[in-house]
């Protein structure tokens, strides 16, 4: 076995025996998961059983709410004092209260409650309400209810993608966006988290001062080397068992309790809206509307029209490129100072790319074939982040190709560089590193 | 006998100070060399040379005549000054790492480690971890680390530093022993009374340059002090009147009708010379030669003048006559 591979070993081995890997390896998917179904659930219970009584003065609309499964609307006979003392004794959980005047004068509307309002329940309200009222002012103006219900149109645009052979597939950028998120952030994650454990590797070295035995059995850029490669390879060996792990909760959360990822709160509108659709065209319809009014569905369908393969390779290599460019920098600022206090002077540089990547996230999702996104993603010390986001939206394989050669050329140079600060650096005790020092060291070493 | 590391006119600049200058060496097999010069002198950088750890700007480095390269690291021992151990790594394990960086066989690592533990009594710390370790033990393991490989040259930079005087003992034993078995041993050390009785060769480096190279009796003999103590008894008139000016009595002391004397020669008269002088005037109970320490010399050759430059009579002596009661 050579010398690097014997480093790579003990560097991987080590790590992965300590507990923390096996604290963060177990906890990573289930706090992802966690991310995953969480919302799903609260979701579902906040909105449990919402009573609301309406006092309505005009005795317009009192009719006009219709229950969903989690609130039911109450008209109440009663002044709005009395309907507030029943919410007092539990009956409801918020009083609507309509003045007469409301319909001129709308904001005199008012919803009163013992707890904080539920925002959900408030928004329906104030839909309904804001429906009702448009039809009532149209019905005023002379237009009748067949043309108003006529008008109304749900639009739901199916995309899609024209491949180069003219192939169509459906897009969805919602799922593009939200991978693309998704990956860029974990690259982000990865190059910090197993960057700074190269650098406090190397920082141990030196600390413990073990480093000059090692050193004199193999060369330093073998020693760095080890390093590297070995973190590396605990950030990929992390990564799979959490992209498998997550994997395996999700899916037996959603094989137990497949109700849980059923939203239903749509429904309505379809409804009221293919009353004027012929029967035809109304089981087309409630065929789109049942193949996306299930969360998991819809999830799985933009999912399953995801280039899973290209996603994971690119992902796998853009990481490592990525990585290696800055774990280089790393190693060297390890190799630098004396102690982890001296390193901030010099994570700035490191820190700003990466940083400048993560915030320019947004903007790239918006505009994934814009200018930024396209030099974002070829510049090497941004594209590991940027190129990810921008993978799940589709990516001509030229820009990929040009992006990946720069990349690669981008850590060699980093390498290189890192390579002749850390020789000296490893070396040099008690003496606080400038910026001039460290070329000083890349010029002579 | 056959030079085992032979350096030749090594040069190396550091950004900011030069580290050696035409520095050249040469180191018998199997002799125990000491590598002498003050903090910062150079002596590290060129022990990293031979070790590869850097490279020179000028000058080679061989080994056995081959020139320096990768491939001898194997033949190399390395115990440097600045030294420790992967705090959280399990004693064993770390040793068997650190042995196979050497280019040995983990399973061979093992069996022969295994047999300096036991010699070493560290056998019970074997699957301890190194944060566990006195600093006593720790530096033993490192020891058995530097030495396991059976090197042909074996460097010791600063080799007593820290330990404590029943380990400095063991050590000295065991590096003894090595020689024996054919290593060649360097020492590198500022502190010249460590190795003084050890070694048979030196080379002493000051500011970047060897000043001085050589056996150890040579080199004794070389910056003899020309001082003799002597004993008397039965003293028939002062000393002085007794010599003439080729000697200069530096020091007296009486105790119990003894007179304690030291003197210089000052012109290359022979020690038989001044013996005759003496003899018939007192009684001759011991006479022995002053012999600078390697700390005189080391001081005289660093600073140009023995340590105690001024004394009472003017004169430039060791500093270790002076103390002499």
């Amino acid at each position: 076995m050579s010398k690097t591979a014997t480093i790579i070993k003990r560097e991987f081995l080590s790590r992965i025996r300590k507990k923390s890997f096996l604290v963060m390896t177990i906890l990573g998917p289930v706090l992802m998961a966690a991310i995953i179904i969480i919302p799903v659930i609260v979701a579902q219970l906040s909105d449990s059983d919402y009573a609301v009584a309406i006092v309505d003065e005009t005795n317009i609309f009192h009719d006009r709410f219709q229950d969903t499964d989690n609130t039911t609307f109450t008209p109440v006979n009663v002044n709005v004092d009395s309907a507030i003392d029943l919410m007092h004794d539990g009956r409801f959980d918020a009083v609507l209260h309509i003045p007469d005047v409301a319909f001129e004068s709308p904001s005199t509307l008012r919803l009163f409650s013992d707890k904080s309002i539920n925002f959900n329940v408030k928004l329906l309200i104030e839909n309904t309400l804001k429906h009702e009222f448009e039809s009532l002012k149209l019905k005023a103006a002379g237009i009748d209810a067949e043309i108003l219900s006529a008008i109304e149109t749900p639009i739901n645009i199916q995309a899609f993608r024209i491949k180069d052979d003219g192939e169509l597939i459906t897009d969805y950028p919602e799922i593009s966006m939200g991978l693309g998120f998704i990956a860029g952030f974990l690259i982000y994650i990865f190059i910090f988290l197993f960057g700074s454990q190269v650098l406090r590797g190397v920082l141990e070295e030196k600390t413990s001062r073990i480093v000059e035995i090692i050193v004199s059995s193999v060369k330093p850029f073998q020693l760095m080397m080890g390093k590297v490669i070995g973190v590396g390879m605990v950030g990929l060996t992390q990564f799979l068992i959490w992209v498998v792990l997550t994997f395996t909760i999700v899916s037996i959360f959603t094989l137990a309790a497949p109700d849980l990822f059923r939203f239903t709160a749509d429904d309505q509108v379809y409804v009221s809206s293919t009353q004027i659709l012929n029967a035809e065209e109304m089981r087309k319809q409630q065929e789109v509307v049942q193949q996306h009014d299930s969360f998991a569905g819809q999830l799985i369908e933009g999912l399953g029209a995801v280039n899973f393969p290209v996603m994971i390779l690119s992902f796998i290599f853009f990481f490592i490129g990525g990585y290696l460019l800055y774990a280089g920098f790393f190693a060297a600022i390890g190799s630098a100072v004396d102690n982890e206090a001296d390193t901030q002077q010099f994570m700035m540089p490191v820190t700003i790319p990466l940083l400048l990547s993560i915030i320019m996230v947004n903007m790239v999702v918006q505009n994934p074939t814009g200018p930024v996104a396209f030099w974002m993603s070829i510049i090497p010390l941004t594209s590991p982040v940027i190129m990810m986001v921008r993978i799940p939206f589709g990516v001509p394989y030229a820009e990929v190709a040009l992006s990946a050669v720069l990349l690669i050329l981008g850590f060699i140079a980093t390498i290189w560089l890192s390579g002749r600060i850390y020789r000296t650096g490893i070396l040099m005790y008690g003496k606080k590193v400038s910026y001039g020092e460290l070329w000083k060291w890349i010029r002579h070493a | 006998m056959n030079t085992l590391l032979h350096a030749e006119n090594i040069t190396k600049q550091y950004a900011n100070h030069k580290a050696l200058s035409n520095v050249s060496l040469h180191v018998p097999e199997q002799s125990i060399f000491g590598l002498l010069g003050p903090n910062g002198a150079g002596k590290t950088t060129l022990i990293r040379i031979i070790n590869q750890i850097i490279g020179p700007d000028q000058g080679e480095v061989f080994l056995n005549n081959e020139k320096l390269k990768p491939k001898h690291v194997k033949q190399i021992g390395y115990l440097p000054e600045e030294r420790g151990l992967y705090k959280k790594m399990k004693v064993g394990e770390q040793a068997i790492y650190l042995a196979q960086l050497k280019g040995l066989k983990a399973s061979d690592a093992k069996i022969m480690l295994k047999q300096w533990f036991e010699k070493f009594d560290l056998m019970p710390w074997w699957n301890k971890k190194v944060e566990e370790l006195s600093k006593g033990m720790a530096q033993k393991v490192q020891f058995i680390i530097t030495v396991l490989h059976k090197p042909r040259l074996l460097i010791f930079d600063e080799p007593f530093s820290g330990f404590d005087p029943i380990n400095v003992n063991l050590l000295k034993e065991e590096i003894l022993k090595l020689r024996d078995d054919g290593a060649t041993i360097i020492f590198s050390t500022h502190n010249m009374g460590s190795v003084e009785e050890l070694c048979d060769h030196i080379a002493l480096i000051n500011k970047s340059e060897k000043i001085l190279e050589g056996t150890v009796g040579k080199i004794k003999k070389d910056h003899a002090s020309r001082i003799y103590e002597t004993e008397l008894t039965n003293l028939q008139k002062p000393l002085d009147e007794i010599l003439d000016q080729r000697f200069r009595v530096i020091k007296t002391k009486e105790h119990d009708g003894m007179l304690n004397a030291r003197v210089k020669i000052i012109d290359n008269s022979s020690t038989n010379e001044l013996i005759q002088l003496l003899l018939p005037e007192a009684g001759l109970v011991s006479f022995k030669e002053i012999t600078p320490s390697m700390n005189d010399i080391f001081i005289k050759q660093v600073t140009g003048k023995f340590p105690a430059e001024q004394n009472a009579n003017g004169n430039n002596f060791p500093s270790d006559i002076m103390n002499v009661q």
